[in-house]
């Protein structure tokens, strides 16, 4: 997703120079083409987010679309109230972009676990919330959010994830990409985690259970026509995403699905339990230790559903 | 040095820079050449003093402490056009001690941005006029400030635009002493030179007196020039109440081609209402029934 991102980026700075690229000291390697061939739309903050976030604000109120880029929770939680005074209130042209989203750096410590990102990007006055789930949605996320004139946070994954979309997309801001029909359970899910969503499909599947899976790469706003469809449609929803259960995807569906004017529909969040992780190691070990495997959360869809009668539809 | 420039320099609109006086070719001080500045840091004064009064408001204090500073800034230093405020050659200036906000929405409002009568509005419901520096409906507000510590992040980033965009603007930016506690401005202050950033004019309001205490005794700041000149900033030191100083120190930047410009102006806390003159007291009690027409009297106005 990394890659996609720094390519999409590239290649529109090149024909728009409003765009600049603000690194924190991060992006050795890969954001050298930029650097190099975009000198006068690239800056390298050093190690300073506070700086960099209010300069990006500086920049965009002067004519500039500015995105600033780090890892983990540097360039969010580091500098927030640069974020919500400066960028926010100003509804400055500001885009924040985060690499290592969830447990991609699973092995660097709990500082690098970025599992209430989202919780707090959320809650920001007049942010658009974006996790695309493989390198695809990253390239139409980093489009349509450069198109879009107002702050934004993009939350990428790391380098090297699977192409998840087999056929072309039709990304629209706020708007749910279905990737899958069924009538019997409604997983959806945000983030890197799109692959696993897909193989639990394919599992729960093999056992005669039909899941209508729907990649969510926008929080806020959320889809909720898609919610509301699913809950209608489908004998129960569950989300899935790499961070938190505390103010992320599965918080957003609840509060749709806790103020919308329909019969109750079975409900259940999977993500990381609130607090630090007990855990380093690899994001693929990180997500076996939650209990975030296609097999794990297959389970929990059947307990959910052995409780819910058959819908006549 | 640098000088101001014409309204033909700066793109040959005839431009309405009614406040904006060309600097005089010389080098003695001449007290009368800033009568109109001490007459506007009166008004200034007046206005915050007033506002203050009538909203039950704090930070009087910091406001007059940065009056004359600001009537330097808008009746000289400042290229601006108040009938056009998002005019792109403008300079900037961001007063990131967004608690003095009186200060800035008074000098706004005699330099043309808004009316004066709407200096009546200050804190009542449903203004604009907030108690701290807000830009929402209010011409020439460049930033909202009021968190200390994000003036100077916002103002650099106007600097680099201008400088990559090839425009002639410059950026001020206002901080109080006690904001130099934020880590923010720091590094602002380490970036800004390496960028060359000798568009950017910082303006410390040093009265020496913070939210809770004496500077020197809750983070001493001394040397604070040296700070900064460590920084790789030019720095000037001056007495922040002498309008010629002020002046010539505002309008002369950069100090050197390529550095940022770095003015620590000396303050009093209070500067004009001799019962307010450096006491912390009045960086939170408001001026009101005798103390107003007292203040008012001192500054040359009647209640």
């Amino acid at each position: 997703m990394r890659n996609a991102f720094l390519k999409e980026l590239f290649e529109l700075a090149e024909k728009d120079d409003r765009i600049v690229l603000i690194v924190g000291d991060l992006g050795f390697g890969v954001v050298t083409p930029f650097m190099e061939k975009l000198p006068r739309q690239f800056l390298n903050a050093g190690v300073a987010e506070q700086n960099m976030t209010g300069m990006a604000a500086g920049m965009a109120l002067s004519g500039k679309i500015a995105f600033t880029y780090s890892i983990a929770n540097f360039p969010t939680m580091r500098c927030l109230e640069h974020i919500r005074n400066d960028v926010c209130y100003h509804n400055a042209n500001v885009k924040i972009v985060t690499v290592g989203g969830g447990f991609a750096y699973g092995a660097m410590g709990a500082t690098h676990h970025a599992i209430e990102d989202l919780a707090v990007m959320r809650a920001l006055p007049g942010m658009m919330v974006v996790a695309p789930g493989d390198p695809i949605e990253a390239r139409a996320a980093t489009r349509a959010i450069t198109e879009y004139p107002g702050p934004c946070y993009l939350r990428l994954g790391k380098a090297g994830e699977p192409v998840v979309h087999q056929t072309e997309i039709y990304f629209e801001l706020g708007k749910a990409i279905p990737m899958r029909e069924g009538r019997d359970v409604t997983l959806i899910c945000t983030g890197g985690i799109l692959q696993t969503a897909v193989r639990t499909a394919q599992c729960l599947a093999s056992g005669g259970i039909e899941t209508r899976l729907l990649s969510m790469p926008t929080l806020k706003p959320l889809d909720i026509e898609a919610v509301l469809a699913a809950a209608q449609e489908t004998r129960a929803i569950l989300t899935l995403e790499e961070h938190s259960i505390l103010g992320g995807l599965g918080s957003a569906v609840a509060e749709v699905l806790a103020e919308a004017d329909i019969p109750k529909v079975p409900f259940k969040r999977i993500g990381v339990p609130p607090g630090f992780s007990p855990y380093i190691g690899s994001q693929e070990y990180m997500q076996e230790r939650h209990g975030l495997t296609p097999e794990a959360i297959a389970k929990t869809v059947e307990r959910i559903l052995e409780i819910v009668p058959a819908r006549a539809l | 040095m640098s000088r101001p420039m014409s309204s033909q320099e700066l793109g040959g609109n005839v431009l309405h820079l009614s406040r904006n006086k060309e600097k005089k070719e010389s080098d003695t001080v001449d007290q009368t050449a800033t009568s109109d500045l001490r007459e506007l840091a009166k008004r200034i004064r007046q206005h915050c003093v007033r506002m203050t009064g009538k909203a039950n408001a704090s930070h009087i204090g910091s406001a007059l402490s940065a009056a004359d500073i600001m009537a330097a800034l808008y009746g000289r230093a400042l290229r601006y056009d108040p009938k056009c405020p998002d005019w792109p050659e403008r300079d900037r200036f961001i007063m990131s001690k967004g608690h003095a906000c009186t200060a800035l929405y008074a000098t706004l409002a005699e330099s043309g941005f808004f009316p004066v009568a709407a200096l009546e509005t200050f804190y009542q419901n449903g203004s604009p006029l907030a108690g701290h520096v807000m830009h929402k409906d209010n011409p020439g507000v460049e930033l909202s400030t009021g968190s200390l510590g994000h003036g100077l992040p916002v103002a650099l980033g106007m600097a680099i635009s201008a400088k990559r965009d090839g425009r002639a603007s410059r950026v001020f930016c206002l901080l109080s002493d006690g904001e130099c506690d934020e880590g923010s401005v720091w590094e602002s202050a380490l970036f800004a030179p390496q960028h060359n950033l000798d568009n950017l004019i910082v303006i410390v309001d040093y009265n020496g007196i913070q939210s809770l205490g004496m500077v020197n005794e809750v983070i001493d700041l001394h040397p604070l020039g040296e700070k900064w000149r460590a920084f790789r900033w030019s720095v000037r030191e001056v007495d922040g109440h002498d309008m010629a100083a002020l002046e010539e120190a505002l309008t002369q930047t950069p100090y050197e081609a390529g550095r940022p410009s770095c003015i620590i102006a000396r303050t009093i806390k209070g500067k004009g209402v001799s019962y307010m003159e450096n006491k912390l007291l009045w960086h939170y009690r408001a001026p009101m029934g005798e103390d107003l027409t007292k203040a008012l009297a001192e500054l040359g106005q009647s209640k």
